[in-house]
């Protein structure tokens, strides 16, 4: 638990210390354009450099972890997803996993019953809430595109309209900003309710979910608390979209605390375990075909090792392969 | 020390202790831990750092750079293995993996848990190769490598069975089987290694197979397997060894043809092939199917594996057959073709019986004995009968490795389906890609590690005591041949009355062999259940 403390502090600061900033003249030019520019060049730079990394150590074995009947013979049924022979099987594997975490939604708790019997019961929860923040920051992203294009773009106007379906209160509640923070708060809450979660959970990991809770809560409080000009906001966000930044004007504290979070996600995340984004594409227990005795599997780095070959073996034994009647090479 | 009993055992803490996990003191209890490899058996694999200690010792006598030698090593193998690299950057500590372990379901420890012991070398990672670690120390999750880290690494690496389950549920694939094997070759670096994995090994490379049997008493075991098939049947089979220009090598593990039960299954498989007339041959060199390399190192494994492909080779064998086995078909699978091959020097698999052509080995060349004669029972090739099978109400228990890196799923249940009469399947969440493993695998199965093999093996036992209670199941069958030996303890400790047998143990008892006598006993040479029924009616 304590170790939530400072991570907690630390998003706490941020926003205060941008929403002071902000207001000072001389100062708002570096926290509404500086440091955002840095903060996303940081995360280009970071995640790609983080990628690269990954992707220049090679593959040396086909290592899937196989959740399926392999294929072998032609009548049993092989289980085309889970145990992938062809590349679009791991293409279908790999969707699956990424759009609606796959492995994740078997999660099963087991508990210890006196007997011993151990039972294991579904656990959705964490699958659920997982899928509804990652579903969630996806879709309020892409929304934010009004914000940096003009025209609006279609698919922030459709997201726009399917988020606000339900068309409850002045301004329409968006069902991701309700979903976004009850997922966050779900998440967090397990990290400290659950003894085994809070005993293996990091600085870090509170951090993290600190840091786009306030992003989503200081969000929340523009749209539907304290109205932000919009207008101002566009052209600020336009104007940085197309690299005339303006530092903008009457936008507000919560604003200001707004983009200083964003930034700091922005570049935390390369330096952070938020990496699984990029990382899970380039998983070799999941985005490799079971197909390995069909393909010989290259690795680059093969090299000999020292064996004990048949000769040296037979020489070794020679009297007693001979006594035991069994074929040598030489007599 | 009396081992603890089942109900001393069960009394499991899952509160983990208030001790930060980055404390890395490590009591070496006694039950819970393998002891160290001989000097000798290191030497003979010219492995570093040969010397005699234990891990209770306080002075591990470590080589005076070994820090150095870790770090380098791990810096290494993070730009060869895409895999670690990875591994060490993405886990994002959802706590999914935490109770899919059988070790940490069977010890309560926390550092059991697959995302805390990837974190016992994670905390390393962060510390000397990442920037917010030297930064930021412990807030980053980041520690200092110690003496004490060592052991840790040491007591939990070898606490782990790379079994792979913890993988099936991790939402970025993260196999914990691939830390620990790195983990692994790390201490071996350093001379931290197990003498239950390094002997075999050092067996295997020098004899052709783990249990150090030479030339001679290869063909002993064989031969003497042949008479007692005969003695048992009244059926004569040939079983030729090294013998040049057959059209298949067969190659099973060791324990096959030395220990019990695993005996049974050689039976069969010298009956079924007798039956079918495969013109196939053993190897005195390659006389292992098993590779105890998988459990040292990524190099031992290919040392090890290098004899069957030379062996083909030598003899000029068209194709290869493999016995059951579990890791040692993760290493045919996954590895040999990649380390060994190509094996251009072999043909595709096709079975002489069917004409079935083995298509998805044609790069490897070698198929599951299972694959085998799943075929032949689909073609109608074997005549048999289930009911000499009677005695027996069977389950299956999918070993680790054929199921999780191979997918060898229907092959065996088919086969079953063919030659027994009563069978039930285990809970679903104990069987197939979610099965658990006997916890003795990757070299645990030793007598000193007896405590935490019994706790490991808990959730396959409990599993098998549902079904044994629920449907009277009196049988385990398996197709791994350190499920045979560690099983029937594990089964003896938590859920007496069942006996561990292989698949093809039970093929050989159903088999209808031509020119057979009336048999009477089944291949343990106890009563067919049949002839008990008429020796009760005569009474």
């Amino acid at each position: 638990m304590s170790r939530a403390v400072l991570p907690l502090a630390c998003v706490i600061a941020v926003g205060l210390a941008a929403a002071a900033a902000g207001t000072i003249h001389g100062v708002a030019a570096m926290v509404t354009i500086a440091i955002p520019y840095a903060a996303f060049a940081t995360l280009l730079l970071g995640l790609s450099w983080r990628v690269v990394r990954w992707s220049l150590a090679p593959v040396p074995f086909r290592i899937p972890t196989v959740c399926g009947q392999q294929k072998s013979l032609y009548w049993i049924k092989s289980s085309k997803l889970e145990s992938p022979s062809t590349t679009l099987g791991v293409i279908g594997r790999m969707a699956l996993e990424i759009l609606t975490f796959r492995s994740l939604f078997r999660n099963v708790h087991s508990r210890l019953e006196p007997g011993p019997r151990l039972i294991y019961r579904e656990a959705k929860w964490l699958w659920l809430a997982a899928m509804a923040f990652h579903w969630s920051l996806l879709i309020i992203l892409l929304r934010h595109l009004r914000l940096f294009v003009e025209p609006v773009p279609a698919i922030a106007v459709v997201l726009d309209r399917l988020d606000g379906f339900f068309q409850i209160g002045v301004p329409i509640v968006y069902v991701t900003d309700v979903v976004i923070v009850v997922a966050l708060l779900y998440l967090l809450q397990r990290r400290f309710r659950e003894p085994q979660l809070r005993y293996i959970s990091l600085a870090t990991d509170y951090f993290a979910l600190f840091l786009l809770l306030a992003i989503a809560l200081t969000g929340i409080v523009m749209r539907y608390l304290v109205r932000t000009d919009v207008v101002a906001v566009k052209q600020f966000a336009i104007g940085l979209a197309i690299f005339r930044p303006a530092v903008p004007q009457n936008v507000g504290a919560w604003f200001y605390a707004h983009l200083a979070l964003v930034s700091t996600l922005a570049a935390y995340l390369p330096f952070s375990k938020l990496v699984h984004m990029g990382g899970v594409f380039l998983s070799p227990t999941r985005n490799l075909a079971n197909n390995n005795r069909m393909k010989r599997h290259i690795n680059p780095w093969n090299y000999p090792v020292k064996v004990h070959t048949y000769e040296e073996w037979e020489d070794e034994f020679r009297e007693k392969i001979e006594a035991a009647g069994l074929p040598v090479e030489r007599r | 020390m009396a081992n603890p009993s089942p109900q001393d055992l069960v009394q499991i803490e899952y509160q983990p202790a208030a001790r930060d996990w980055m404390d890395a003191a490590v009591e070496f209890r006694k039950g819970t831990f393998c002891y160290s490899a001989l000097p000798k058996n290191l030497n003979y694999l010219g492995l570093p750092n040969a010397r005699e200690w234990q891990p209770f010792d306080v002075d591990w006598k470590l080589p005076p750079n070994w820090k150095q030698i870790i770090l380098d090593g791990m810096k290494d193998r993070l730009g060869k293995y895409r895999s670690f690299r990875l591994f060490m950057d993405i886990c994002v500590r959802c706590g999914a993996c935490a109770d899919k372990c059988h070790f940490y379901i069977g010890s309560g420890d926390p550092k059991n848990m697959p995302v805390l012991r990837a974190e016992l070398i994670r905390s390393v990672y962060r510390r000397y190769f990442t920037a917010a670690g030297r930064l930021l120390g412990p807030l980053a999750g980041a520690r200092d490598l110690t003496e004490d880290v060592i052991k840790e690494w040491f007591y939990y690496f070898y606490q782990c069975t790379e079994c792979r389950r913890c993988s099936v549920y991790c939402p970025y694939g993260i196999d914990t089987a691939e830390i620990t094997m790195i983990g692994r070759e790390l201490l071996n670096l350093i001379g931290c290694n197990i003498n239950w994995v390094l002997e075999p090994a050092a067996n295997c490379f020098r004899t052709g197979n783990h249990l150090g049997i030479q030339p001679h008493g290869f063909k002993d075991s064989v031969d003497f397997a042949v008479d007692e098939l005969e003695e048992l049947t009244g059926v004569r089979v040939d079983a030729s060894i090294n013998r040049k220009g057959a059209e298949v090598l067969l190659v099973v593990p060791s324990a096959d043809y030395f220990g019990t039960p695993h005996y049974y299954t050689f039976l069969g498989y010298l009956a079924l092939l007798h039956e079918i007339g495969l013109d196939y041959t053993f190897s005195a060199y390659a006389s292992e199917g098993g590779n105890f390399g998988l459990f040292n190192s990524h190099e031992m494994i290919k040392r090890l594996n290098a004899k069957i492909y030379a062996e083909a080779k030598r003899l000029g064998v068209k194709w290869i057959l493999g016995g059951e086995c579990g890791h040692m078909w993760r290493v045919l699978h996954q590895y040999m073709d990649t380390m060994n091959g190509p094996a251009d020097f072999l043909e595709e698999p096709v079975s002489p019986v069917t004409g079935t052509h083995f298509t998805h080995a044609r790069s490897t060349k070698m198929i599951h004995i299972c694959e085998f004669t799943a075929d032949l029972i689909h073609e109608g090739k074997l005549r048999l009968d289930p009911s000499r099978n009677d005695r027996w109400n069977v389950t299956f228990h999918d070993s680790c490795n054929p199921a999780r890196a191979m997918g060898l799923i229907e092959e065996p249940r088919y086969i079953l389906r063919n030659v027994v009469r009563q069978f039930h399947e285990m809970p679903e969440n104990t069987i197939r890609e979610q099965t658990f493993c006997c916890g003795s695998g990757s070299g645990l199965g030793t007598d000193e590690n007896f405590e935490m093999r019994m706790r490991g093996g808990l959730p396959r036992a409990n599993a098998v005591r549902y079904v044994h209670d629920k449907y009277g199941v009196n049988l385990l069958t398996c197709i791994c041949a350190i499920d045979k030996a560690t099983l029937p303890p594990l089964l003896e400790y938590w859920v007496p009355g069942v006996e561990v047998a292989g698949i093809h143990e039970l093929v050989g008892n159903a088999l209808i062999l031509r020119g057979e006598k009336q048999r009477t006993t089944d291949l343990r040479g106890e009563p067919l259940a049949a002839a008990t029924e008429q020796e009760v009616a005569h009474a």
